[in-house]
Protein backbone atom coordinates (compact mmCIF):
# COMPACT_ATOMS: atom_id res chain seq x y z
CA UNK A 1 0.00 0.00 0.00
CA UNK A 2 3.17 2.51 0.85
CA UNK A 3 4.47 4.05 -2.18
CA UNK A 4 2.12 2.58 -4.48
CA UNK A 5 0.81 5.95 -5.27
CA UNK A 6 3.17 8.27 -6.71
CA UNK A 7 3.83 11.69 -5.41
CA UNK A 8 2.66 14.56 -7.57
CA UNK A 9 5.64 17.09 -7.87
CA UNK A 10 3.21 19.31 -9.95
CA UNK A 11 4.41 22.69 -7.50
CA UNK A 12 2.96 25.67 -7.78
CA UNK A 13 4.82 27.59 -10.56
CA UNK A 14 3.42 24.81 -12.95
CA UNK A 15 6.30 24.84 -14.72
CA UNK A 16 7.38 21.18 -13.67
CA UNK A 17 4.90 18.10 -14.60
CA UNK A 18 7.11 15.65 -13.21
CA UNK A 19 5.97 12.31 -11.43
CA UNK A 20 8.32 11.82 -9.07
CA UNK A 21 8.41 8.39 -7.24
CA UNK A 22 8.47 7.20 -3.42
CA UNK A 23 12.05 6.55 -1.69
CA UNK A 24 14.15 3.79 -2.45
CA UNK A 25 12.62 3.19 -6.01
CA UNK A 26 14.09 5.77 -8.23
CA UNK A 27 16.67 8.60 -7.64
CA UNK A 28 16.04 9.48 -11.26
CA UNK A 29 14.07 13.26 -10.30
CA UNK A 30 16.79 14.24 -8.45
CA UNK A 31 18.66 16.31 -11.62
CA UNK A 32 15.29 17.72 -12.26
CA UNK A 33 14.68 18.48 -9.01
CA UNK A 34 17.70 20.37 -8.37
CA UNK A 35 17.38 22.25 -11.71
CA UNK A 36 13.86 24.03 -10.57
CA UNK A 37 15.50 24.41 -6.69
CA UNK A 38 17.79 26.70 -8.95
CA UNK A 39 20.12 24.98 -6.38
CA UNK A 40 23.77 25.38 -7.90
CA UNK A 41 25.82 22.45 -6.57
CA UNK A 42 28.42 24.79 -4.70
CA UNK A 43 25.31 25.94 -2.75
CA UNK A 44 24.68 22.40 -1.90
CA UNK A 45 26.91 22.41 1.51
CA UNK A 46 26.67 25.88 2.26
CA UNK A 47 24.23 25.97 5.79
CA UNK A 48 20.74 27.40 6.05
CA UNK A 49 20.77 28.00 9.29
CA UNK A 50 23.78 28.36 11.95
CA UNK A 51 23.52 28.34 15.49
CA UNK A 52 26.22 29.98 17.98
CA UNK A 53 27.05 29.73 21.30
CA UNK A 54 22.38 30.50 21.56
CA UNK A 55 20.84 30.22 24.94
CA UNK A 56 17.31 31.07 25.89
CA UNK A 57 15.37 31.47 28.96
CA UNK A 58 11.75 32.28 29.66
CA UNK A 59 11.50 34.97 31.68
CA UNK A 60 13.31 34.78 35.06
CA UNK A 61 13.22 30.81 34.49
CA UNK A 62 16.37 28.56 33.85
CA UNK A 63 17.62 28.47 30.41
CA UNK A 64 15.74 26.16 28.57
CA UNK A 65 18.57 25.98 25.91
CA UNK A 66 22.39 26.26 26.82
CA UNK A 67 24.78 26.84 23.94
CA UNK A 68 23.83 25.03 21.35
CA UNK A 69 26.04 25.64 18.25
CA UNK A 70 24.94 23.75 15.36
CA UNK A 71 24.44 23.78 11.72
CA UNK A 72 21.83 22.75 9.37
CA UNK A 73 23.00 22.11 5.89
CA UNK A 74 20.99 23.04 2.78
CA UNK A 75 19.04 19.89 1.74
CA UNK A 76 19.20 18.19 5.01
CA UNK A 77 17.37 15.67 6.65
CA UNK A 78 17.19 15.59 10.67
CA UNK A 79 15.40 14.38 13.40
CA UNK A 80 15.16 16.47 16.33
CA UNK A 81 14.47 14.67 20.10
CA UNK A 82 14.34 14.41 23.19
CA UNK A 83 12.18 13.67 26.80
CA UNK A 84 9.00 15.97 26.74
CA UNK A 85 10.06 19.67 28.24
CA UNK A 86 13.48 19.05 26.34
CA UNK A 87 12.86 22.34 24.35
CA UNK A 88 12.03 20.86 21.48
CA UNK A 89 9.10 23.44 20.56
CA UNK A 90 10.98 25.76 22.21
CA UNK A 91 13.95 25.12 19.55
CA UNK A 92 11.77 25.06 16.67
CA UNK A 93 10.30 28.60 17.77
CA UNK A 94 13.93 29.98 17.41
CA UNK A 95 13.96 28.55 13.70
CA UNK A 96 10.84 30.04 12.91
CA UNK A 97 12.12 33.03 14.49
CA UNK A 98 9.43 33.46 16.43
CA UNK A 99 11.50 33.90 19.63
CA UNK A 100 14.57 35.17 19.75
CA UNK A 101 17.53 33.99 21.77
CA UNK A 102 18.74 35.22 24.66
CA UNK A 103 22.26 35.15 24.04
CA UNK A 104 24.18 34.08 21.50
CA UNK A 105 23.80 34.05 17.87
CA UNK A 106 21.33 32.65 14.85
CA UNK A 107 21.77 33.14 11.25
CA UNK A 108 19.23 32.26 8.93
CA UNK A 109 19.47 32.55 5.25
CA UNK A 110 22.59 34.13 5.67
CA UNK A 111 21.37 36.98 7.92
CA UNK A 112 21.78 37.37 11.22
CA UNK A 113 18.18 37.32 12.45
CA UNK A 114 18.36 39.85 15.41
CA UNK A 115 19.13 42.43 12.11
CA UNK A 116 16.12 41.65 10.57
CA UNK A 117 12.93 44.81 10.64
CA UNK A 118 9.61 43.31 12.09
CA UNK A 119 8.23 43.64 8.35
CA UNK A 120 10.77 41.94 6.59
CA UNK A 121 9.52 38.67 9.05
CA UNK A 122 6.60 37.40 6.90
CA UNK A 123 8.74 37.09 3.63
CA UNK A 124 11.31 35.22 5.71
CA UNK A 125 9.27 32.95 6.91
CA UNK A 126 7.25 32.42 3.47
CA UNK A 127 10.51 30.30 3.04
CA UNK A 128 9.92 28.34 6.25
CA UNK A 129 6.89 25.74 6.29
CA UNK A 130 5.65 24.62 9.60
CA UNK A 131 3.26 22.35 11.06
CA UNK A 132 2.89 23.88 14.66
CA UNK A 133 2.67 20.83 17.78
CA UNK A 134 -1.53 22.36 18.14
CA UNK A 135 -1.83 23.00 13.99
CA UNK A 136 -3.12 26.34 14.40
CA UNK A 137 -6.02 25.41 11.70
CA UNK A 138 -8.24 27.87 10.77
CA UNK A 139 -11.95 26.59 11.61
CA UNK A 140 -13.72 28.67 9.09
CA UNK A 141 -11.99 27.29 6.17
CA UNK A 142 -12.28 24.41 4.34
CA UNK A 143 -9.40 21.71 4.57
CA UNK A 144 -8.86 23.05 1.00
CA UNK A 145 -9.18 26.33 1.86
CA UNK A 146 -6.58 25.56 4.91
CA UNK A 147 -3.57 24.10 2.66
CA UNK A 148 -4.27 26.73 -0.06
CA UNK A 149 -3.67 30.16 2.46
CA UNK A 150 -0.32 30.56 2.27
CA UNK A 151 -0.22 30.72 -1.26
CA UNK A 152 -3.52 33.08 -1.29
CA UNK A 153 -1.76 35.20 0.86
CA UNK A 154 1.26 35.36 -1.25
CA UNK A 155 -1.38 36.89 -4.11
CA UNK A 156 -1.59 33.92 -5.95
CA UNK A 157 -4.72 33.08 -8.52
CA UNK A 158 -6.61 30.12 -7.18
CA UNK A 159 -6.54 28.52 -10.61
CA UNK A 160 -2.71 28.24 -10.64
CA UNK A 161 -2.53 26.23 -7.47
CA UNK A 162 -6.36 24.67 -7.02
CA UNK A 163 -5.00 21.17 -8.71
CA UNK A 164 -1.77 21.24 -6.92
CA UNK A 165 -3.47 21.69 -3.47
CA UNK A 166 -6.34 19.07 -4.29
CA UNK A 167 -3.13 16.39 -5.30
CA UNK A 168 -1.36 17.03 -2.09
CA UNK A 169 -4.40 16.67 -0.10
CA UNK A 170 -5.62 13.35 -2.15
CA UNK A 171 -1.66 12.75 -1.45
CA UNK A 172 -2.08 12.90 2.28
CA UNK A 173 -5.13 10.99 2.34
CA UNK A 174 -7.65 13.88 2.69
CA UNK A 175 -9.24 13.39 -0.75
CA UNK A 176 -12.20 12.98 0.69
CA UNK A 177 -12.59 15.86 3.59
CA UNK A 178 -11.64 18.21 1.06
CA UNK A 179 -15.06 20.21 1.93
CA UNK A 180 -14.95 19.94 5.41
CA UNK A 181 -13.95 22.09 8.02
CA UNK A 182 -11.22 21.15 10.95
CA UNK A 183 -13.50 21.04 14.36
CA UNK A 184 -15.31 17.83 12.26
CA UNK A 185 -11.33 16.44 11.73
CA UNK A 186 -10.51 13.56 13.63
CA UNK A 187 -6.65 14.63 15.62
CA UNK A 188 -4.75 12.60 12.58
CA UNK A 189 -6.81 14.68 9.66
CA UNK A 190 -5.95 18.12 11.22
CA UNK A 191 -2.16 17.38 11.53
CA UNK A 192 -2.26 15.64 8.28
CA UNK A 193 -4.21 19.08 7.02
CA UNK A 194 -1.25 20.65 9.10
CA UNK A 195 1.26 19.35 7.19
CA UNK A 196 -0.25 19.72 3.63
CA UNK A 197 -0.37 23.39 4.54
CA UNK A 198 3.24 23.32 5.56
CA UNK A 199 4.46 21.94 2.53
CA UNK A 200 2.73 23.47 0.02
CA UNK A 201 4.58 26.49 -0.80
CA UNK A 202 7.58 23.56 -1.23
CA UNK A 203 9.79 26.00 1.33
CA UNK A 204 13.59 25.80 1.68
CA UNK A 205 12.81 24.82 5.20
CA UNK A 206 10.15 22.80 6.99
CA UNK A 207 9.97 22.19 10.59
CA UNK A 208 7.37 19.66 11.77
CA UNK A 209 6.50 19.40 15.68
CA UNK A 210 5.49 16.00 16.27
CA UNK A 211 4.18 15.73 12.74
CA UNK A 212 3.28 12.09 13.56
CA UNK A 213 2.01 12.05 17.14
CA UNK A 214 -1.76 11.73 16.41
CA UNK A 215 -1.58 9.08 13.38
CA UNK A 216 -1.41 5.37 13.20
CA UNK A 217 2.36 4.08 12.18
CA UNK A 218 1.29 3.04 8.36
CA UNK A 219 0.11 6.76 7.88
CA UNK A 220 3.65 7.96 10.09
CA UNK A 221 5.14 5.89 7.31
CA UNK A 222 3.58 7.63 4.46
CA UNK A 223 3.33 11.20 5.66
CA UNK A 224 7.93 10.92 6.14
CA UNK A 225 8.29 9.57 3.43
CA UNK A 226 6.64 12.71 2.12
CA UNK A 227 8.93 14.92 4.64
CA UNK A 228 11.70 12.36 2.56
CA UNK A 229 10.36 13.36 -0.99
CA UNK A 230 10.04 16.91 0.04
CA UNK A 231 13.61 16.71 0.85
CA UNK A 232 14.58 14.94 -2.29
CA UNK A 233 13.35 18.23 -3.56
CA UNK A 234 15.48 20.33 -1.90
CA UNK A 235 14.02 21.21 1.54
CA UNK A 236 16.09 20.98 4.69
CA UNK A 237 13.58 18.74 7.02
CA UNK A 238 13.87 19.26 10.92
CA UNK A 239 11.36 16.84 12.38
CA UNK A 240 10.93 16.86 16.09
CA UNK A 241 9.85 13.64 17.72
CA UNK A 242 9.92 11.43 20.69
CA UNK A 243 9.13 8.40 18.29
CA UNK A 244 11.94 6.04 18.33
CA UNK A 245 10.21 3.89 15.46
CA UNK A 246 9.87 5.98 12.99
CA UNK A 247 14.01 7.54 13.27
CA UNK A 248 15.24 3.74 13.24
CA UNK A 249 13.42 3.96 9.51
CA UNK A 250 15.26 6.57 8.54
CA UNK A 251 18.88 7.30 8.12
CA UNK A 252 19.29 10.67 9.84
CA UNK A 253 21.03 12.86 11.49
CA UNK A 254 19.68 13.16 14.79
CA UNK A 255 19.35 16.02 17.20
CA UNK A 256 19.12 14.87 20.76
CA UNK A 257 17.86 17.62 23.34
CA UNK A 258 18.51 16.92 27.11
CA UNK A 259 19.07 19.03 29.63
CA UNK A 260 19.27 22.19 27.53
CA UNK A 261 21.86 20.31 25.88
CA UNK A 262 22.33 19.53 22.03
CA UNK A 263 23.83 16.33 21.24
CA UNK A 264 24.15 15.54 17.20
CA UNK A 265 25.17 12.01 16.03
CA UNK A 266 25.67 12.35 11.95
CA UNK B 1 1.55 -1.47 -10.85
CA UNK B 2 -1.11 -0.98 -13.53
CA UNK B 3 -1.60 0.49 -17.09
CA UNK B 4 0.75 4.34 -16.24
CA UNK B 5 -1.71 6.12 -18.59
CA UNK B 6 -4.71 4.66 -17.17
CA UNK B 7 -3.94 6.19 -13.63
CA UNK B 8 -3.74 9.36 -14.90
CA UNK B 9 -7.10 9.27 -16.73
CA UNK B 10 -8.12 8.03 -13.72
CA UNK B 11 -6.65 10.47 -11.68
CA UNK B 12 -7.52 13.31 -14.14
CA UNK B 13 -11.69 12.43 -13.81
CA UNK B 14 -11.15 12.12 -9.92
CA UNK B 15 -9.86 15.98 -9.78
CA UNK B 16 -12.35 17.04 -12.30
CA UNK B 17 -15.07 15.31 -10.14
CA UNK B 18 -13.85 17.55 -6.94
CA UNK B 19 -16.48 20.39 -6.15
CA UNK B 20 -14.81 23.19 -4.13
CA UNK B 21 -17.57 25.43 -2.57
CA UNK B 22 -16.64 29.38 -3.12
CA UNK B 23 -13.69 30.32 -1.05
CA UNK B 24 -14.41 31.51 2.16
CA UNK B 25 -13.15 35.30 3.10
CA UNK B 26 -9.66 35.18 4.89
CA UNK B 27 -12.04 36.73 7.90
CA UNK B 28 -15.07 35.09 8.74
CA UNK B 29 -18.01 36.35 8.06
CA UNK B 30 -19.92 38.22 10.78
CA UNK B 31 -19.65 36.07 14.41
CA UNK B 32 -22.29 37.12 17.30
CA UNK B 33 -19.35 39.86 18.91
CA UNK B 34 -19.56 40.97 14.92
CA UNK B 35 -23.37 41.23 15.34
CA UNK B 36 -23.47 42.70 18.50
CA UNK B 37 -20.52 45.22 17.88
CA UNK B 38 -23.80 46.65 14.69
CA UNK B 39 -25.93 47.05 17.17
CA UNK B 40 -23.96 48.91 19.36
CA UNK B 41 -22.81 51.41 16.36
CA UNK B 42 -26.28 50.92 14.97
CA UNK B 43 -27.71 52.66 18.49
CA UNK B 44 -25.19 54.80 19.23
CA UNK B 45 -25.15 56.66 15.90
CA UNK B 46 -28.77 56.81 16.37
CA UNK B 47 -28.01 58.59 19.49
CA UNK B 48 -25.46 61.23 17.85
CA UNK B 49 -27.88 61.71 15.28
CA UNK B 50 -30.67 62.10 17.42
CA UNK B 51 -28.49 65.10 19.71
CA UNK B 52 -27.25 66.45 16.42
CA UNK B 53 -30.25 67.04 15.11
CA UNK B 54 -31.78 68.67 18.35
CA UNK B 55 -28.50 70.94 18.67
CA UNK B 56 -28.98 71.98 14.90
CA UNK B 57 -32.26 72.69 15.23
CA UNK B 58 -31.92 74.52 18.56
CA UNK B 59 -29.30 76.73 16.74
CA UNK B 60 -31.34 77.35 14.35
CA UNK B 61 -34.13 78.54 15.73
CA UNK B 62 -31.84 80.87 18.42
CA UNK B 63 -30.13 82.21 15.03
CA UNK B 64 -33.52 83.14 14.01
CA UNK B 65 -34.46 84.77 16.93
CA UNK B 66 -31.90 86.52 17.30
CA UNK B 67 -32.57 87.98 13.48
CA UNK B 68 -35.93 88.78 13.93
CA UNK B 69 -35.35 90.50 17.56
CA UNK B 70 -32.31 92.43 16.43
CA UNK B 71 -33.90 93.58 13.25
CA UNK B 72 -37.35 94.79 14.92
CA UNK B 73 -38.57 97.26 17.54
CA UNK B 74 -41.87 98.49 18.64
CA UNK B 75 -43.49 101.92 19.74
CA UNK B 76 -46.11 101.56 21.67
CA UNK B 77 -48.91 104.22 22.05
CA UNK B 78 -50.92 104.29 24.61
CA UNK B 79 -54.47 105.71 24.50
CA UNK B 80 -54.74 108.83 26.53
CA UNK B 81 -57.71 111.59 27.36
CA UNK B 82 -57.80 113.42 23.85
CA UNK B 83 -55.51 111.51 21.91
CA UNK B 84 -56.51 110.47 17.96
CA UNK B 85 -54.88 107.43 18.22
CA UNK B 86 -54.84 106.94 14.31
CA UNK B 87 -53.00 110.59 13.83
CA UNK B 88 -50.52 109.46 16.51
CA UNK B 89 -49.67 106.48 14.60
CA UNK B 90 -49.01 107.47 11.41
CA UNK B 91 -46.75 110.63 12.92
CA UNK B 92 -45.25 108.04 14.60
CA UNK B 93 -44.61 106.36 12.04
CA UNK B 94 -43.44 108.96 10.19
CA UNK B 95 -41.00 110.17 12.61
CA UNK B 96 -39.26 106.37 12.37
CA UNK B 97 -38.99 106.76 8.63
CA UNK B 98 -37.21 109.85 9.14
CA UNK B 99 -34.80 108.72 10.70
CA UNK B 100 -31.98 106.85 9.25
CA UNK B 101 -31.62 103.07 9.99
CA UNK B 102 -35.42 102.53 9.77
CA UNK B 103 -35.83 100.23 6.70
CA UNK B 104 -40.14 100.04 7.30
CA UNK B 105 -42.38 100.71 9.81
CA UNK B 106 -45.47 98.63 10.02
CA UNK B 107 -48.48 100.19 12.02
CA UNK B 108 -50.59 96.64 13.33
CA UNK B 109 -54.12 97.86 12.54
CA UNK B 110 -57.36 97.02 14.62
CA UNK B 111 -58.21 93.68 13.65
CA UNK B 112 -54.26 92.35 14.10
CA UNK B 113 -54.32 94.02 17.23
CA UNK B 114 -57.81 92.27 18.17
CA UNK B 115 -56.40 89.46 16.98
CA UNK B 116 -53.26 89.80 19.63
CA UNK B 117 -55.30 90.48 22.18
CA UNK B 118 -58.23 87.55 21.78
CA UNK B 119 -56.87 85.18 23.91
CA UNK B 120 -57.49 87.21 27.02
CA UNK B 121 -59.95 89.55 26.12
CA UNK B 122 -62.12 86.48 23.87
CA UNK B 123 -63.67 87.11 20.63
CA UNK B 124 -66.04 90.32 19.78
CA UNK B 125 -65.22 92.68 21.60
CA UNK B 126 -65.13 96.93 21.16
CA UNK B 127 -61.95 97.50 20.89
CA UNK B 128 -62.97 101.49 21.03
CA UNK B 129 -64.79 100.59 24.70
CA UNK B 130 -61.25 99.32 25.76
CA UNK B 131 -58.25 101.78 26.17
CA UNK B 132 -56.19 99.34 24.02
CA UNK B 133 -52.53 100.07 22.96
CA UNK B 134 -51.67 99.74 19.29
CA UNK B 135 -48.34 98.79 18.40
CA UNK B 136 -45.89 100.21 15.31
CA UNK B 137 -43.77 97.96 14.55
CA UNK B 138 -40.11 99.06 12.54
CA UNK B 139 -38.12 97.31 10.67
CA UNK B 140 -34.03 98.09 11.38
CA UNK B 141 -30.95 98.03 9.33
CA UNK B 142 -29.13 95.16 11.36
CA UNK B 143 -25.67 96.41 10.11
CA UNK B 144 -26.58 100.25 10.70
CA UNK B 145 -28.79 100.40 13.45
CA UNK B 146 -30.39 104.21 14.05
CA UNK B 147 -29.61 105.97 16.89
CA UNK B 148 -32.17 105.14 19.72
CA UNK B 149 -31.74 107.70 21.82
CA UNK B 150 -32.67 110.47 19.08
CA UNK B 151 -35.40 108.46 18.03
CA UNK B 152 -37.02 108.36 21.57
CA UNK B 153 -36.30 112.30 21.96
CA UNK B 154 -38.00 112.68 18.61
CA UNK B 155 -41.02 110.91 19.39
CA UNK B 156 -41.39 112.22 23.10
CA UNK B 157 -41.45 116.11 21.36
CA UNK B 158 -43.80 114.60 19.00
CA UNK B 159 -46.29 112.04 20.75
CA UNK B 160 -45.82 111.93 24.04
CA UNK B 161 -47.77 108.93 24.60
CA UNK B 162 -45.61 106.71 22.38
CA UNK B 163 -42.73 104.72 24.09
CA UNK B 164 -39.88 103.66 22.36
CA UNK B 165 -39.14 99.13 22.95
CA UNK B 166 -35.58 98.73 21.23
CA UNK B 167 -36.23 95.18 22.78
CA UNK B 168 -32.55 95.16 24.05
CA UNK B 169 -33.20 93.82 27.58
CA UNK B 170 -34.80 91.10 26.89
CA UNK B 171 -33.69 90.59 23.66
CA UNK B 172 -29.96 90.42 24.95
CA UNK B 173 -31.70 88.18 27.93
CA UNK B 174 -32.83 85.61 24.96
CA UNK B 175 -29.82 85.43 23.14
CA UNK B 176 -28.00 84.69 25.99
CA UNK B 177 -30.10 81.80 26.93
CA UNK B 178 -30.20 80.77 23.30
CA UNK B 179 -26.19 81.15 23.01
CA UNK B 180 -26.07 78.98 26.15
CA UNK B 181 -28.49 76.52 24.85
CA UNK B 182 -26.54 75.59 22.10
CA UNK B 183 -23.77 76.02 24.22
CA UNK B 184 -24.94 73.34 26.21
CA UNK B 185 -26.73 70.99 22.72
CA UNK B 186 -22.91 71.33 21.48
CA UNK B 187 -21.16 70.00 24.65
CA UNK B 188 -24.10 67.28 24.96
CA UNK B 189 -23.04 66.38 21.64
CA UNK B 190 -19.31 66.14 22.09
CA UNK B 191 -19.73 64.04 25.15
CA UNK B 192 -22.07 62.10 22.67
CA UNK B 193 -19.90 61.71 20.58
CA UNK B 194 -16.40 61.04 22.59
CA UNK B 195 -18.66 57.98 24.14
CA UNK B 196 -19.57 56.86 20.73
CA UNK B 197 -16.31 56.95 19.74
CA UNK B 198 -15.20 55.06 22.78
CA UNK B 199 -17.53 52.77 22.99
CA UNK B 200 -17.12 52.00 18.95
CA UNK B 201 -13.29 51.26 20.00
CA UNK B 202 -14.09 49.13 22.56
CA UNK B 203 -16.95 46.97 20.99
CA UNK B 204 -14.28 46.99 17.24
CA UNK B 205 -11.69 45.56 19.75
CA UNK B 206 -13.62 43.48 21.46
CA UNK B 207 -15.48 41.62 18.19
CA UNK B 208 -11.34 41.83 17.17
CA UNK B 209 -10.39 39.79 19.81
CA UNK B 210 -11.78 36.35 18.85
CA UNK B 211 -9.95 36.53 15.69
CA UNK B 212 -6.07 37.11 17.32
CA UNK B 213 -6.06 33.42 16.28
CA UNK B 214 -6.52 34.19 12.90
CA UNK B 215 -4.10 37.07 12.62
CA UNK B 216 -1.83 35.13 14.27
CA UNK B 217 -1.90 32.03 11.63
CA UNK B 218 -1.88 34.69 9.08
CA UNK B 219 1.04 36.22 10.47
CA UNK B 220 2.66 32.70 10.10
CA UNK B 221 2.12 31.62 7.28
CA UNK B 222 3.55 34.71 5.85
CA UNK B 223 1.20 37.55 5.79
CA UNK B 224 2.26 41.03 5.79
CA UNK B 225 0.36 43.39 8.02
CA UNK B 226 -1.00 45.48 5.33
CA UNK B 227 -2.88 42.56 3.65
CA UNK B 228 -4.06 41.06 6.80
CA UNK B 229 -5.21 44.56 7.92
CA UNK B 230 -6.94 45.24 4.28
CA UNK B 231 -8.72 42.10 4.92
CA UNK B 232 -9.90 43.03 8.46
CA UNK B 233 -11.20 46.17 7.64
CA UNK B 234 -13.18 45.78 5.08
CA UNK B 235 -14.90 43.30 7.32
CA UNK B 236 -15.49 45.57 9.73
CA UNK B 237 -16.29 48.32 7.29
CA UNK B 238 -18.88 46.89 6.23
CA UNK B 239 -20.06 46.71 9.51
CA UNK B 240 -19.61 49.95 10.77
CA UNK B 241 -21.23 51.27 7.38
CA UNK B 242 -24.33 49.05 7.94
CA UNK B 243 -24.58 49.51 11.94
CA UNK B 244 -24.11 53.60 11.25
CA UNK B 245 -26.32 53.61 8.34
CA UNK B 246 -29.34 51.57 9.88
CA UNK B 247 -28.60 54.10 13.37
CA UNK B 248 -28.26 57.43 11.37
CA UNK B 249 -30.94 56.37 8.98
CA UNK B 250 -33.84 55.87 11.33
CA UNK B 251 -32.71 59.12 12.97
CA UNK B 252 -33.23 60.86 9.65
CA UNK B 253 -36.55 59.43 9.02
CA UNK B 254 -37.49 60.39 12.48
CA UNK B 255 -37.16 63.72 11.72
CA UNK B 256 -38.64 63.48 8.12
CA UNK B 257 -41.70 61.96 9.96
CA UNK B 258 -42.16 64.28 12.80
CA UNK B 259 -42.25 66.87 10.54
CA UNK B 260 -44.33 65.50 7.91
CA UNK B 261 -46.94 65.05 10.88
CA UNK B 262 -46.60 67.81 11.69
CA UNK B 263 -47.24 69.87 8.52
CA UNK B 264 -50.22 67.17 8.36
CA UNK B 265 -52.22 67.82 11.58
CA UNK B 266 -51.21 71.59 11.25
CA UNK B 267 -53.25 73.82 13.41
CA UNK B 268 -54.56 71.14 16.35
CA UNK B 269 -54.14 71.47 19.74
CA UNK B 270 -51.41 69.17 20.03
CA UNK B 271 -49.26 70.32 17.20
CA UNK B 272 -49.69 73.72 18.40
CA UNK B 273 -48.23 72.14 21.83
CA UNK B 274 -45.52 70.51 20.18
CA UNK B 275 -44.97 73.61 17.98
CA UNK B 276 -44.59 75.65 20.96
CA UNK B 277 -42.16 73.55 23.17
CA UNK B 278 -40.21 72.24 20.69
CA UNK B 279 -40.67 74.44 17.45
CA UNK B 280 -40.64 73.33 14.10
CA UNK B 281 -39.14 69.40 13.74
CA UNK B 282 -38.09 70.33 10.34
CA UNK B 283 -34.11 69.72 10.35
CA UNK B 284 -32.72 71.55 7.94
CA UNK B 285 -30.10 69.93 5.11
CA UNK B 286 -27.29 70.91 7.25
CA UNK B 287 -28.43 68.53 9.81
CA UNK B 288 -29.50 66.04 7.25
CA UNK B 289 -25.78 66.56 6.27
CA UNK B 290 -24.59 66.04 9.85
CA UNK B 291 -26.34 62.69 10.15
CA UNK B 292 -24.51 61.65 6.90
CA UNK B 293 -20.96 63.38 8.16
CA UNK B 294 -21.36 61.27 11.75
CA UNK B 295 -22.44 57.97 9.71
CA UNK B 296 -19.23 58.10 7.92
CA UNK B 297 -17.47 59.40 11.03
CA UNK B 298 -18.54 56.19 12.58
CA UNK B 299 -17.66 53.73 10.09
CA UNK B 300 -14.08 55.25 9.63
CA UNK B 301 -13.55 55.00 13.54
CA UNK B 302 -14.51 50.95 13.29
CA UNK B 303 -12.06 50.66 10.11
CA UNK B 304 -9.13 52.75 11.61
CA UNK B 305 -9.69 51.11 14.92
CA UNK B 306 -9.51 47.48 13.07
CA UNK B 307 -6.26 48.37 11.44
CA UNK B 308 -4.78 49.58 14.80
CA UNK B 309 -6.39 46.73 16.39
CA UNK B 310 -4.44 44.21 13.73
CA UNK B 311 -1.41 46.26 13.71
CA UNK B 312 -0.87 46.31 16.90
CA UNK B 313 -1.97 42.27 17.78
CA UNK B 314 1.09 41.52 14.90
CA UNK B 315 3.09 44.22 17.28
CA UNK B 316 2.73 42.33 20.12
CA UNK B 317 3.32 38.55 18.56
CA UNK B 318 6.59 40.10 18.04
CA UNK B 319 7.36 41.15 21.38
CA UNK B 320 6.56 38.06 22.46
CA UNK B 321 9.62 37.07 19.84
CA UNK B 322 11.32 39.35 21.78
CA UNK B 323 10.67 38.79 25.34
CA UNK B 324 10.04 35.07 25.88
CA UNK B 325 8.32 35.13 28.99
CA UNK B 326 5.12 36.52 27.03
CA UNK B 327 5.25 33.38 24.57
CA UNK B 328 2.00 31.51 25.63
CA UNK B 329 2.28 27.70 26.01
CA UNK B 330 1.95 25.28 22.78
N1 LIG C 1 6.01 30.37 27.41
C1 LIG C 1 6.71 29.71 28.31
N2 LIG C 1 6.98 30.30 29.48
C2 LIG C 1 7.72 29.67 30.42
N3 LIG C 1 8.23 28.46 30.27
C3 LIG C 1 7.99 27.81 29.11
C4 LIG C 1 7.22 28.40 28.08
N4 LIG C 1 7.13 27.52 27.04
C5 LIG C 1 7.84 26.43 27.44
N5 LIG C 1 8.34 26.60 28.67
C6 LIG C 1 9.18 25.63 29.40
O1 LIG C 1 10.28 25.35 28.62
C7 LIG C 1 10.60 23.97 28.67
C8 LIG C 1 10.67 23.38 27.28
O2 LIG C 1 9.38 23.40 26.72
P1 LIG C 1 9.09 22.87 25.26
O3 LIG C 1 7.67 23.11 24.97
O4 LIG C 1 10.07 23.49 24.34
O5 LIG C 1 9.37 21.31 25.43
P2 LIG C 1 9.20 20.14 24.36
O6 LIG C 1 10.53 19.48 24.24
O7 LIG C 1 8.58 20.66 23.12
O8 LIG C 1 8.20 19.18 25.11
P3 LIG C 1 7.13 18.18 24.43
O9 LIG C 1 7.90 17.02 23.95
O10 LIG C 1 6.26 17.79 25.60
O11 LIG C 1 6.41 18.91 23.39
C9 LIG C 1 9.56 23.33 29.54
O12 LIG C 1 10.11 23.14 30.82
C10 LIG C 1 8.45 24.33 29.60
O13 LIG C 1 7.82 24.28 30.83
MG1 LIG D 1 6.79 20.37 22.14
Amino acid sequence: MLGEQPLPARWPDGQLNLTLTMPGECEAGEQTARRMMHIRPRDRNRSLIHFENVGLRYGMGPEVLRDLTFDIPKRSFQFLTGPSGAGKTTLMRLLFMSLKPTRGLIRMFDRDISMIPGEELPLLRRRIGIVFQDFRLLDHMTTYENVALPLRVRGKEEASYRSDVIELLKWVGLGERINVLPPVLSGGEKQRVAIARALIDQPEILLADEPTGNVDPPMAQRLLNLFIELNRLGTAVIIATHDLTLMDRVNARRMILSEGRLDIYD
Amino acid sequence: MTDPAATARDRGSKERLVTLRPTAPIVPPVNVSGRALMVVIAIMSFLCAVTLGAVTMVQEKAEAWQGDVSREITIQIKPEEGLDMDQALIAVRDIVLGSPGAVAARIVDRASTARLLEPWLGEGFDMDELPVPRLVIVTIDENNPPDFGAMRQALAEAVPAAALDDHRAWADRLISMARITVLIGVGILSLMLATTMLTVIFATRGAMAGNRHIVEVLHFVGAETGFIASQFQRRFLLIGLKGAGVGGGVAAVVFLLLAAWQNHTMATALNDQATALFGRFSLSSAGYFGIVAIIALIAAMTTLTTRLTVIRTIREIDRQRADPSLAEIG
